[in-house]
């Protein structure tokens, strides 16, 4: 599955999920529609609209672990920079 | 247009016979603990045929003795598998495996603290129709994170019985064994709207599932939803595969979708969390607002970018100390009992051959693989307790950036850490891996990871290659740490040179939940411990027991006339003869044929080389004092009077055993693990060959240097 490219946004507030600063709260935007990932991110709850947190990213930078739906997940920086988000006031 | 979205509601099913269940749940939900509850240490562990994914049956009771039959299947956030273990839960729940027939009843499993996502996998199973028991577990824990979870209320928005309980406690198991013995289940109140944009298409496969692959009219629309999130569908061998009309069909409406630009995926599974959250709003009441949990406390150290590495290496070193220091009882407890075994069979016994194939081939072999069982039951026991608690994840989660570098993610790192104890547990770890490929090459270069069978070797050769009495520390230290890293490097060298040819995927992805930290249930990792040991003493068993003999029949035919001392046996012997044939091979690497004997013999275990070498220049050795055989290898000549074990040689044999795959249970276990003699014959041939050539040279420029 080629790799989506990053979808042009609607709204001029949304940043990608990789540039939110850690500890912000954030509503997903816009999504890839294609790639295993995507798809997966999804079933695990990560959809437009969700309200997520950027908990924190690894040691070395990489991955980056989000709350959503009161769990912490994980996911490469390659794939949040795909997510769009507008950050809450 | 919108199908008829009711499953159905109100009808009961009952059953004849005792009923079997499936009991499926998110990983991390207690789903072990409640299986291990309910069946307690009535299980049958074995393997689904023709995968590498473990099949644990087990017999429940219920409250009146009647047997209940329970199969436990590999934990999964969706029915839309993404990995071996995943496509098996799928396959069992659809039907599509010969080996196991379709369960009557199914019992879920779900984590009260975490409800919505948990219902997701449940929202997939209610489709299939068949009755479904509701287990809320981990109450308690919900009620310290401020959540109250009505049960009632989720029994009643659902339908189907909904069972509030602590399986870590054993509260609720009475009322679950109830509801399990029950002789019929209602079928769940299951309403939710198919997207209207893929509604036609759900129908359409629906019904040639229904016409072409024979499959019932429930089972058949739940396969059709799952068909469509199901992309790069994973398929295991063992299941039946889709008809060609129906996959036909199915990709006809996925070229359609694709060029008007519908996201069927993404609109379905929306369409359920929409469901879900609906659910969840009815049944979740918040008390207010609680402060950072415990795990998020504990996790601001244990993943911060300083303390996280300090306590990363804390945790392993306390665990490597762990390895080293507790095994070695037990060790010299299993010495000592092989040791008198075979002395007691050589009382019993006549002298004769038969004997000698019993003390010498079967006792010694197999004595020296058992030998390592402390190590590798401590090391299970330690994988288990890093699972069971959250930190598992946590080590993936700090060491994936590292390890992407060569193409894998974190979940590689325990398996190849563990491999520096021991390649076997670390194999067998390898099952936490998700992707096939990832997992392949993890097991791959596991075993070039240093283990503790190689510490002899390196420590008579560096005893060899220092002149002198004693071997100062930070020589031995120094020229140990080499060894470690070479290894080391190489494993990562051969990963990132398989990840980019041999075994090319998709970049691997690193969505991983990150559990909150849970006390230990001591009883629960020690009963994994015990299953997977015996699992290794029984399936490598057989290959070690096989290769014993043959190295023993090497060794010890043809005979020598009666009363020849021991070294000239084993020189005549066949043993010696493919020592003498392997000459030609190894004397570019600086080796006789007398340490070709060695290589052969280290097949059993790696260490096995010391003690060839003491028969080899007939020396009297204990474990704790190499001195005489040290001496005796300083006096070794080649024929033409040159020294045999120079310093260049000895170094250069310690190279030879870094890379070498020279071990027979490494060798049963990727057999096990990869399902053929494929892979294992390959990674003895890579490595070998790696340790061949790296030797050649070594020995060739350092005899150009002048050493």
């Amino acid at each position: 599955m080629p790799d989506a490219p990053a979808p042009l946004s609607s709204d001029p507030s949304s940043i990608p999920l990789s540039q939110l600063a850690v500890g912000a709260k954030a509503t997903v935007r816009e999504f890839p529609k294609l790639g295993t990932a995507f798809l997966r991110l999804r079933e695990m709850g990560l959809l437009t609209g969700t309200p997520i947190t950027l908990v924190r990213a690894a040691p070395l930078g990489d991955p980056l672990e989000i709350k959503i739906r009161g769990y912490h997940l994980t996911l490469r920086k390659s794939e949040a920079d795909h997510i769009l988000v507008s950050p809450a006031a | 247009m919108a199908l008829p979205t009711h499953i159905s509601s109100g009808p009961s099913a009952s059953l004849s016979r005792q009923p079997v269940y499936a009991l499926v749940g998110n990983p991390n939900c207690g789903k072990s603990t409640l299986f291990n509850a309910l069946t307690g240490l009535k299980q049958k562990v074995g393997n689904y045929p023709g995968v590498t994914v473990e099949k644990k049956v087990g017999t429940a009771y219920s409250q009146h003795g009647q047997p209940i039959t329970v199969i436990d299947l590999p934990g999964t956030y969706s029915l839309a598998a993404r990995s071996p273990d995943e496509a098996v839960t799928r396959d069992v729940l659809l039907g599509r495996r010969a080996d196991t027939s379709p369960p009557d009843r199914i019992l879920c499993i779900v984590d009260a603290t975490n409800l919505e996502r948990n219902l997701y996998l449940v929202h997939q199973v209610l489709d299939l129709g068949r009755p479904v028991i509701l287990v809320l577990n981990m109450m308690d824990l919900a009620a310290r994170a401020g959540l109250n979870v009505r049960a009632a209320r989720l029994e009643k928005e659902l339908g189907i019985p909904v069972i509030a309980c602590e399986a870590v406690h054993g509260r609720g198991l009475i009322e679950l064994k109830l509801a399990m013995s029950r002789p019929d289940l209602p079928l769940a109140r299951h309403a939710w709207d198919i997207p209207a944009a893929i509604a036609p298409a759900v129908g359409e496969l629906q019904a040639s599932l229904i016409a072409h692959d024979r499959k019932a009219p429930l089972l058949a629309r739940a396969e059709a939803l799952l068909l469509l999130t199901d992309q790069d569908s994973v398929r295991v061998a063992g299941s039946s595969p889709l008809s060609s009309r129906t996959a036909e069909l199915l990709r006809a409406w996925q070229e359609r979708w694709s060029a008007d630009g519908t996201d069927w995926a993404g609109t379905l599974v929306s369409s359920r969390y929409d469901a879900i959250g609906q659910i969840a709003a009815e049944v979740v009441l918040r008390d207010g607002t609680v402060g950072p949990s415990a795990s998020d406390r504990i996790d601001s150290v244990a993943t911060h970018p300083f303390w996280g590495w300090a306590v990363l290496g804390t945790v392993m070193t306390l665990l490597f100390l762990s390895i080293f220091t507790l095994a070695e009882v037990p060790m010299n407890g299993i010495d000592t009992l092989i040791a008198s075994l075979a002395d007691t069979v050589k009382t019993v016994m006549p002298p004769g051959d038969l004997r000698d194939l019993i003390t010498d081939g079967a006792i010694a072999g197999v004595g020296g693989v058992i030998i390592f069982l402390p190590q590798i039951l401590i090391l299970f026991f330690f994988i288990g307790l890093l699972e069971s608690t959250g930190y598992m994840a946590r080590a993936a989660f700090i060491m994936d950036r590292l390890m992407s570098r060569v193409g894998l993610n974190g979940k590689s790192f325990i398996p190849m850490l563990s491999s520096y104890a021991c390649a076997i547990p670390g194999i067998m770890a390898t099952r936490t891996i998700e992707d096939p490929k990832d997992r392949l090459v993890t097991i791959l270069v596991a075993p070039l990871m240093s283990c503790s069978a190689r510490l002899p070797v390196y420590l008579l050769m560096i005893a060899a290659l220092v002149p002198g009495d004693r071997v100062p520390l930070t020589t031995k230290v120094g020229i140990m740490i080499l060894m470690y890293a070479l290894g080391t490097f190489g494993a990562f060298f051969f990963a990132w040179l398989f990840k980019r040819t041999l075994l090319k995927g998709a970049p691997p992805l690193m969505i991983m939940e990150l559990p909150p930290y849970r006390l230990p249930r001591l009883k629960d990792v020690a009963q994994h411990m015990v299953e997977r040991g015996w699992l290794f003493v029984r399936r490598a068993g057989t290959v070690i027991l096989g290769i014993s003999i043959i190295l023993w029949f090497l060794s010890a035919y043809p005979k020598a006339p009666e009363g020849t001392p021991p070294t000239q046996q084993l020189a005549q012997s066949f043993a010696g003869q493919a020592g003498h044939a392997l000459e030609p091979l190894i004397k570019p690497i600086g080796f006789d044929w007398q340490i070709g004997i060695g290589l052969i013999t280290s097949f059993a275990a790696r260490e096995v080389f010391v003690s060839t070498m003491s028969v080899v220049f007939n020396v009297e050795t204990t474990d704790d004092d190499t001195t005489p055989l040290r001496q005796a290898l300083l006096a070794a000549k080649w024929p033409d009077g040159r020294p045999l074990f120079t310093p260049l040689v000895c170094f250069t044999l310690m190279i030879f055993y870094v890379f070498a795959m020279q071990c027979m249970s490494t060798i049963a276990v990727v057999k096990r693990e990869t399902n053929g003699w494929k892979w294992p014959i390959f990674q003895t041939c890579y490595m070998t060959g790696t340790a061949w050539i790296l030797s050649f040279v070594v020995y060739q420029s350092g005899r150009a240097l002048g050493f």
